[in-house]
């Protein structure tokens, strides 16, 4: 179902998880959003994507999602061309402001699976629509008219632009050709390999980040933390601090003290010159030994083994992670006694929104969100904590206020992947597994933490935190290992931020299963592809891992001291393998030299967007394993920049990196948080081999 | 308050400002200047890479009073027109950026390193410290020699 909205340019929408595809294409995050073909189109973009074909030749569509460097918005530019025949350089994707109604959100890895019906059908739509009006104006049938390089062209020669033609066809009710998609075999841009669309933008330094703007008015801020996690202020004396040239205002909020002055250098500096004594947080007589051997109290036992069974047993533990985003939370904000408008990157603006309606004491309707594209997110920016506390801010203080958070704060005050700890035994008899089971604990954030940060709307943001409990990963049975089973336990902790970290759940627990395939694997003394070969399920995966085995060169001689290992994973209706080579004669600094990836995620919208995914997640499964942990001393975290938070560096990454895209033409999965497991998995595994040890604590130099 | 005047990107600038108030701060908040941006300030991720007087720096640690009667070139002064510089064609050629915010440091980096090094190896690219979060150290890899490939070319073109 595709509407036209009364409009003096053409002007077309379909609702999101609309039927119009003969996939699913339904959104994830709401499910019954399918079922309102009946809705009444008044004008607004609620619910809807909406495509404008502008006087100007311009084709924009309003995309109720972030870019945070995922490429969604290059996906849809070219979904949109395809089906307009219009040039990919006259289509703009800008992200919408939050809505009232409808899906907003971004995450799941589900942007291009929702989005791939509805952007072809209402670009084949308009199209239609195009052709149409063409028609009227030049006194053809509209079947020998063609459409390229957005414009309509007569079988003469003649041609006229989209632009030119949207105000008639703005008029056109009955479309005198065709309104449906391509089919796959005349695809010429889904499927290409094509240069994000802002590109440009990203290499000139034109692209505009939340702290790139000038809001009038709207003055550096920034905000003195607790030493410890959850610290709260015992004495302020801030004297010294206002008398400081450039200060504006200082303000006391939930997490510490906020400075607004001219330039970040005044507010950095009034920031240091705030004597504040700090009361400990709940957290600070805790340590990670202390937090380690919780966790591994916590986790549910195992039960019997099946008798007569040899096992195979594994522990393994995670530390924390930082999400890290380059760009470091900022919000504009600018709140005021009866509305407020803010500018941030988020991945769930609506609930962004109305939490931060709430907190200032506004009607949601009062309260503008514009959502800004991401210097990265990883999960971060599902979590609008951030927004909240500019909003408070400069509700406070009276005045616009553009806050941002230092790295330090970034690190030391979340959120993070949380800590977790894994038990495995696999159970084989007669040279088959007969049973699996995996059992967890990850730490949690308690209630009694969150109510202390900053009551009831504090729970609403943190939409990302962890789950408690839940099936895990391998219920999926990904391998036909038996019996299949394990649970899931918590250890509480006040005051501790967790966030969704890029594959959630996956990139802990499928991560330990890749690396348990390899040791049942050697007890039974086979190699790990050629077992995984055996065991594994699904088609499709066992296909990517042979491209992947076979690109690779899995079984080649390697120095001493090198090793290959390998790993997949299977998620978001797609697949992925990994073959990873690491030099690590030094066994304390090791080198991930080569990582061979092979992708199957059904239609790939942009392969060279998918292989960037499949890269980034490659370097955060080196950094997560080699590499790149949180350390909490005495209740507070350790690392403060990227000195010690060791995520990779060019000399950590891969002098070699190749992906390889299987052809499809089913619908396309997710694929951007695919890659994480296996790449961590196929890094534990070649590390594992080359030094001959079992690796169990992650990360393995930390 | 003190003045400092220096050449930013091709044109003379003259700012009040405290002596120690770093360089990106009188960038981003004082000239407007956007492009180096803020993502550790203490010269670590990197993502602030500029030049001065032609060589690497990290604004968030180098005080305005330093660069008085120099040169300053942030990642906007490095096209001339609309002719991207040879490392920014290659970044753009190679898609080297997921998110961007690191991308104008890298670029600035690579092409700090270009000038050292014509013929930069695999163990001069592992030099470069800026942090890329997305991981698009690959790509990079690629874009610095293909620049460095492009630069050797068109030299050998020019006689």
């Amino acid at each position: 179902m595709v509407y036209s909205l009364a409009a003096s340019t053409l002007t077309v929408a379909a609702p999101i998880g609309c039927d119009t595809s003969p996939a699913e294409g339904a959104d994830r995050s709401t499910p019954d959003a399918g079922a309102r073909s009946g809705v009444v189109v008044t004008g607004t973009d609620d619910e809807m994507l909406v495509l404008e074909v502008t006087a100007a030749n311009r084709v924009v569509v309003r995309l109720p999602r972030v870019e945070v460097g995922q490429g969604v918005t290059t996906a849809v530019a070219m979904m949109i061309a395809e089906e307009l025949d219009a040039r990919l350089t006259d289509v703009d994707i800008p992200l919408a402001d939050a809505r009232t109604k409808g899906s907003q959100y971004t995450g799941g890895s589900s942007s291009v699976s929702s989005l791939y019906g509805p952007a072809r059908a209402l670009a084949a739509t308009a199209r239609a629509r195009l052709v149409t009006a063409a028609a009227r104006r030049w006194r053809l049938p509209a079947r020998t008219l063609r459409t390229r390089d957005t414009m309509v062209v007569a079988p003469d020669g003649r041609t006229a632009t989209y632009g030119s033609l949207t105000a008639t066809a703005a008029l056109v009710t009955r479309p005198a050709v065709s309104s449906r998609p391509k089919p796959a075999s005349r695809h010429k841009v889904i499927g290409r390999p094509t240069t994000r669309i802002d590109a440009r933008d990203l290499v000139t330094g034109k692209a505009r980040y939340a702290g790139d703007l000038r809001v009038p008015g709207a003055k550096p801020t920034v905000v003195a933390r607790p030493p410890t996690l959850g610290g709260k202020i015992r004495t302020l004396d801030d004297r010294a601090a206002r008398a400081m040239p450039g200060v504006r205002a200082v303000v006391r909020v939930a997490g510490g003290v906020a400075v607004v002055a001219d330039t970040f250098h005044h507010a950095f500096q009034a920031r240091d010159a705030l004597r504040i004594t700090w009361a400990p947080g709940p957290l600070a007589a805790l340590s990670d030994a202390v937090i380690r051997s919780r966790l591994r109290a916590a986790v549910p036992p195992l039960g019997a083994a099946p008798g007569g069974s040899t096992q195979v047993t594994g522990e393994f533990e995670f530390a924390f992670v930082s999400h890290a985003p380059m760009e470091v939370l900022t919000t504009v904000a600018d709140v005021r006694a009866d509305r407020a408008e803010l500018w941030f990157s988020t991945q769930t603006p609506m609930d962004a929104r109305d939490s931060i309606a709430s907190a200032v004491g506004l009607p949601a309707s009062k309260v503008k969100v514009h959502v800004m594209r991401g210097g990265g997110s990883f999960g971060r920016r599902l979590n609008y904590d951030f927004a909240l506390e500019a909003a408070l801010v400069s509700k406070a203080a009276r005045r616009p206020v553009k806050l941002m958070w230092s790295r330090a704060d970034d690190l030391r005050h979340g959120q993070m992947r949380a800590a977790t700890h894994h038990r495995v035994r696999a159970s084989h008899a007669g040279g088959r597994v007969v049973s699996f089971v995996h059992s967890t604990a990850s730490v949690s954030e308690s209630y009694e933490g969150l109510a202390a940060a900053g009551g009831a709307t504090s729970l609403a943001a943190r939409p990302g935190r962890v789950r408690e409990a839940g099936p895990l990963p391998s219920d999926s049975g990904l391998y036909n290992f038996g019996r299949l089973g394990g649970d899931s336990g918590g250890v509480e902790l006040a005051a501790i931020p967790l966030g969704a970290w890029r594959s959630v759940d996956s990139g802990t627990t499928r991560t330990v299963e890749e690396i348990m395939v390899d040791e049942i694997a050697r007890s039974l003394g086979k190699d790990p592809v050629a077992f995984r070969r055996t065991v594994l399920r699904g088609k499709a995966v066992r296909a990517v891992l042979d491209k992947a085995a076979s690109a690779g060169s899995w079984g080649r001689t390697l120095p001493a001291g090198h090793g290959q290992g390998v790993a997949v994973h299977e998620e978001y209706g797609s697949c992925v393998a990994c073959l990873i080579e690491i030099d690590a004669t030094d066994p304390k600094n090791p080198r991930v030299t080569r990582a061979v990836m092979a992708a199957d995620v059904g239609t790939a919208v942009n392969p060279r967007g998918l292989e960037a995914q499949l890269m980034g997640t490659t370097i955060d499964g080196i950094s997560t394993i080699l590499r790149a942990g949180l350390h909490i001393d005495r209740g507070a975290v350790r690392e403060g920049s990227f000195a010690d938070f060791r995520y990779a560096r060019q000399r950590h990454a891969p002098l070699h990196f190749e992906a390889h895209i299987m052809p499809s033409k089913g619908e396309p999965g997710g694929a951007g948080e695919l890659g994480v497991p296996a790449a961590a998995g196929a890094v534990a595994n070649a590390y594992a081999r080359a030094t001959g040890t079992r690796p169990r604590r992650f990360p393995l130099t930390f | 308050m003190p003045r400092y005047t220096f050449v930013l990107n091709g044109e003379p600038v003259t700012v009040e400002a405290p002596a120690d108030m770093p360089l990106l701060w009188v960038l981003r908040d004082l000239l407007h200047v956007t492009g180096p941006k803020y993502g550790c300030g203490v010269g670590v991720c990197r993502a602030c890479t500029s030049h001065l007087d032609g060589a690497e720096i990290q604004p968030c640690v180098v005080p305005v009073a330093d660069c008085a009667d120099r040169t300053v070139t942030t990642i906007e002064g490095l096209a001339d027109g609309d002719t991207l510089h040879p490392v920014q064609q290659a970044w753009l050629d190679q898609d080297v950026a997921q998110c961007g915010f690191c991308q104008p440091g890298q670029i600035m980096a690579a092409v700090a390193l270009l000038q050292r090094t014509s013929e930069p190896t695999d163990a001069d690219i592992d030099g470069i410290e800026n942090v890329c979060r997305c991981g698009t150290y690959c790509r990079i890899r690629e874009a610095i020699k293909q620049a460095a490939a492009d630069k050797s070319r068109s030299a050998g073109i020019g006689g």
